[in-house]
C-alpha cells in the first residue's frame, strides 16, 4: 500500500498559506504564517486534497513524497 | 587561552596503555618523518576496498554528526559519474580548536586519508575546505607531497567565511561552488547531488585522519580502544574553569571526570559545544565519553568541546550570549528559524536580566517547539537543545534573577564566541 | 476599416474582454506575490482567480485570432495569430499582438509544468508579464479605433491604471524588500521594538 508523505521546503516557502486552507486536516500555521505539517503519512482519503494543496502552492514549496 | 598538545600526568599511563596518543604526533613531521613513523600511503589499488575495513572499524564521523563513515563511502562509491571528495576542516563550531591543531602538527595523516577515501569512492576531485587562509604548515604539506609525487588527485583550497553554518554539508557544497556558504534543502544529500551536481563525499579532517590510520593498521586495532558500540579515541577541545583551553585526545568512553573538573571551581559542564547540552553537576560525573552515555540527559558529544563553566560566572548570561550568537548566524531562509531565534534569545536575555515578564518562559518554550525540525538544517534544533539545557541546568539562577538577583561575582565572559555578525552577503562568501 | 461582419464583431468584443482579462490577471498575480487577499475570499481564491482568469484570458485571445481569420473582409493568416510580420493588413499592430500572445503561451505552458522545471528559469518567464501586458495593450489601441472613443476609452485607461498602480506597488516592495543577509537583525530589531509595547504576538513574515 503506497503511502505518501507531505513535507515543506522551508527555503522555498515564505508562508503564504494557501495549504492549511486547502488541507486544514492536516497544515495548520504557525504565529508567524508559516505552516507545521503532520509528519505522518497522508490518509487515503484526503489524498486528492492534498495533491490539491500541493499544485496550489504559489512558492511550489509544498512536495508530496512517498514513503 | 593557550592552545597545547597532549595534556600529561594523571591520565598519562590510562591513556598509554590504550594506545593512545594516535593522532597527535609528540613533535610535528615532515613528509619524510611521517612516512618513516607510519610508511608510505596504503592506496589498495581498487576502488571500494578500503570501505570494507572501515565499516569493520566502525569509524563514526568527528565533525559533530558521528553518521557512520562506511556508509557515506559506500553511498558515494555506488554511483555513477564523476565524484568528488572534501575534507571539511572549517571548524565553524567557534569553541572548537582540534581541527586546526590536527592541520597544523598532522596534516600528512589529514591528506592521506583525503586520498585513500578518495580511491575508496573513485572520485576525480579533491578539496581542503578551511577555516582561515591555509597555513604554512598545509601549504608545505602540499607542496612536500606534489614533489614526491604521493598524491593521486590535487587538492584545491577554498576558505570558508567565518560563519558558523559554513562548515554544514550542504552549505560547504555551495560555497565551494562559488556560491555563499548557506545551506540548501535536503533531499538531494550532498552524497547524491553535491559540487556541480556530482556525489560528493564530505568527511571531517580528524576523521580522514582516522581514516589513514586504520587503512594502515586494521580495524581491530582502532577497535582496540573507545567501546564496542562507538570505537576509537577522539580530539576534544577542552576548557578549564580558570580558562586554560587543551586540545586533548580522549579514549571514547573514558570518563568524563578524568577530562574535566567536578569541585567547588565549577557549577556546571557543556559538552557538544554550541549545538550541545549542559550537564549538571556532580550527576554529570557519572558519565562518560561516549554518547551512549551523555544520551541519557539528551546530549551528544559532537565534535568534542567540553567545557567546565566556573562557579563565579552568570550560567544563564554565558547561554544568552551564545543563543545571541547562534541566532545572528541564522542563514535567514527558513520562516521558522529566522523568526523564532531571535525571539528565543531575546527571551534568555531577558531571562538574564534583573527581573522578567511572567509569560516569557512559556514564550520560549513555545517557540522552541515551534522552530524544532522546520528548518533546512538543523541549526534551530541544535540551537533548541542547547537552550533548552540551559534552561534546565540554570533554573536556580532564573529563580534568582526573578528577584532581580544573580549569583555571579564576576561578569567577565566566559564561552568564546567571534566578534562581529553578518550584515551582507559578503559575509557568507 | 471596420467591417460588418459577425466574425469581425465577435474579434472586436473578444479583444476587449481579453484586454480585462489580462487585467485583471496581472494585478492578481502582484497580489499572490505579495499574498494579498480579496475581501471577504480565502487565500486561495486569488491563486485560483490568478490561475483561472489567465486561461480564460488565453481562450479569449484564441477566438479573437480565430474569428478575426475567418472575417473575409480583410485577409489575415492564421499564423499571425502567434507569428509577428505575417499580416499583411495592420502588419505593425498585429504583429505585438502576436509578440504578446507568445509571451503569454510561454507563462502558461512553463506555469503548467512547474513542478518539473527549474525555479529560476519558471520565475524568469514569468517575469515576461511585465513586458507581455504592455505589448498587448498598445496592439489594443492600435489595432482598431474602438478604445479609443466613448466609455471604452475610460475603461482602457482605467485598466492601464490599475496595471500601473500595481507594478508600482509591486516595484517600491523590491526596492524595500529586506535583503537575506540582514533578515535576523531585522527580526531581532522588529521583535524587540514590538515586545516593549504590547505581549501580542506579531506576526513577521518572509516577503521574496
Amino acid at each position: 500500500m503506497m503511502s505518501d508523505t507531505l513535507r515543506v521546503n522551508p527555503i522555498n516557502c515564505t508562508g503564504h498559506g494557501v495549504c492549511a486552507e486547502l488541507l486544514p486536516e492536516l497544515i495548520t500555521v504557525d504565529e508567524w504564517g508559516y505552516p507545521i505539517v503532520d509528519p505522518r503519512p497522508v490518509p487515503p482519503a484526503l489524498d486528492r486534497e492534498a495533491r490539491r494543496a500541493v499544485a496550489a502552492c504559489p512558492a511550489l514549496a509544498l512536495k508530496l513524497a512517498r514513503t | 587561552m593557550t592552545t597545547t598538545l597532549n595534556e600529561s600526568a594523571p591520565l598519562g599511563a590510562a591513556r598509554q596503555a590504550a594506545g593512545l596518543p594516535r593522532l597527535l604526533p609528540a613533535a610535528p613531521e615532515d613528509l619524510r618523518g611521517h612516512f618513516a613513523r607510519y610508511g608510505q600511503t596504503p592506496y589498495r589499488g581498487q576502488a571500494g576496498l578500503l570501505i570494507s575495513d572501515i565499516e569493520a572499524s566502525g569509524l563514526t564521523g568527528r565533525g559533530g554528526a558521528a553518521f557512520p563513515v562506511y556508509r557515506k563511502l559506500a553511498i558515494v562509491a555506488r554511483a555513477r559519474g564523476r565524484k568528488v571528495v572534501v575534507a571539511n576542516g572549517a571548524e565553524s563550531e567557534p569553541a572548537s580548536r582540534k581541527d586546526e591543531l590536527l592541520l597544523r602538527v598532522a596534516p600528512h595523516l589529514v591528506l592521506d586519508g583525503l586520498q585513500l577515501v578518495a580511491e575508496a569512492v573513485g572520485a576525480t576531485e579533491a578539496h581542503l575546505y578551511l577555516h582561515t587562509a591555509a597555513s604554512p604548515e598545509i601549504m608545505r604539506a602540499l607542496a612536500e607531497r606534489s614533489a614526491r609525487g604521493v598524491d593521486m588527485l590535487n587538492v584545491t583550497i577554498t576558505q570558508a567565511p567565518p560563519r558558523f553554518l559554513a562548515g554544514q554539508e550542504s552549505a560547504l557544497v555551495n560555497r565551494l561552488g562559488g556560491g555563499p556558504a548557506l545551506p540548501t534543502f535536503t533531499p538531494p544529500r550532498v552524497t547524491e547531488r553535491g559540487l556541480g551536481g556530482a556525489p560528493t563525499l564530505v568527511q571531517n579532517v580528524e576523521t580522514l585522519a582516522h581514516v589513514a590510520l586504520i587503512a594502515r593498521y586494521g580495524a581491530r586495532w582502532f577497535r582496540a580502544a573507545g567501546t564496542s558500540a562507538e570505537p576509537g579515541s577522539m580530539l576534544t577541545t577542552v576548557y578549564q574553569p580558570q580558562g586554560q583551553c587543551q586540545v586533548v585526545e580522549a579514549e571514547i568512553g573514558a570518563p568524563l571526570r578524568t577530562l574535566l573538573p567536578s569541585g567547588t571551581e565549577t557549577q556546571a559542564w557543556l559538552i557538544g559545544g554550541y549545538h550541545g547540552s549542559w550537564l549538571p553537576l556532580p550527576h554529570a560525573t557519572a558519565l562518560t565519553l561516549d554518547n551512549a552515555s551523555v544520551k541519557k540527559y539528551g546530549a551528544a558529544v559532537g565534535a568534542g568541546v567540553l567545557v567546565a563553566l566556573p562557579s563565579d560566572r552568570c550560567g544563564l548570561t554565558e547561554a544568552a550570549r551564545v543563543t545571541g550568537y547562534l541566532a545572528a548566524e541564522s542563514a535567514g531562509q527558513c520562516g521558522p528559524c529566522l523568526n523564532g531565534l531571535p525571539r528565543i534569545a531575546a527571551g534568555l536575555a531577558e531571562l538574564a536580566g534583573r527581573g522578567h515578564r511572567k509569560q516569557i518562559r512559556a514564550d520560549v518554550e513555545r517557540w522552541a517547539g515551534l522552530v524544532t525540525g522546520r528548518g533546512a538544517c538543523n541549526h534551530p534544533d541544535g540551537t533548541v537543545r542547547f537552550v533548552r539545557s540551559a534552561l534546565t541546568v540554570f533554573a536556580p539562577e532564573i529563580n534568582l534573577h526573578a528577584r532581580g538577583q544573580c549569583s555571579a561575582t564576576s561578569r567577565r565572559p566566559f564561552l568564546p564566541l567571534p566578534d562581529g555578525i553578518p550584515t551582507s552577503e559578503d559575509d557568507w562568501t | 476599416m471596420s467591417g460588418s461582419t459577425a466574425f469581425w464583431y465577435a474579434s472586436r468584443a473578444t479583444g476587449i474582454v481579453a484586454l480585462l482579462l489580462l487585467t485583471a490577471v496581472f494585478v492578481l498575480g502582484i497580489l499572490v506575490n505579495r499574498q494579498g487577499r480579496l475581501p471577504g475570499l480565502p487565500r486561495f481564491a486569488v491563486t485560483s482567480l490568478h490561475k483561472n482568469f489567465s486561461l480564460l484570458a488565453v481562450t479569449f485571445i484564441a477566438v479573437h485570432v480565430f474569428t478575426a481569420v475567418l472575417d473575409t473582409y480583410v485577409s489575415i493568416p492564421l499564423a499571425a495569430g502567434v507569428i509577428p510580420f505575417a499580416s499583411g493588413y495592420e502588419r505593425l499592430w498585429l504583429s505585438l499582438g502576436a509578440i504578446s500572445f507568445d509571451l503569454m503561451i510561454a507563462m502558461i505552458v512553463t506555469s503548467l509544468l512547474r513542478s518539473h522545471l527549474n525555479r529560476v528559469l519558471w520565475r524568469a518567464i514569468h517575469l515576461l508579464a511585465y513586458v507581455s501586458w504592455p505589448v498587448a495593450f498598445v496592439h489594443s489601441i492600435g489595432a482598431s479605433k474602438d478604445l479609443r472613443q466613448g466609455w471604452l476609452l475610460v475603461l482602457t485607461i482605467a485598466c492601464a491604471l490599475l496595471v500601473a498602480g500595481a507594478a508600482v506597488f509591486r516595484l517600491a516592495h523590491a526596492a524595500r524588500e529586506v535583503p537575506r543577509a540582514a533578515r535576523v537583525a531585522n527580526v531581532f530589531a522588529e521583535h524587540t521594538a514590538s515586545d516593549a509595547r504590547s505581549t501580542r504576538r506579531t506576526k513577521e513574515t518572509v516577503k521574496r
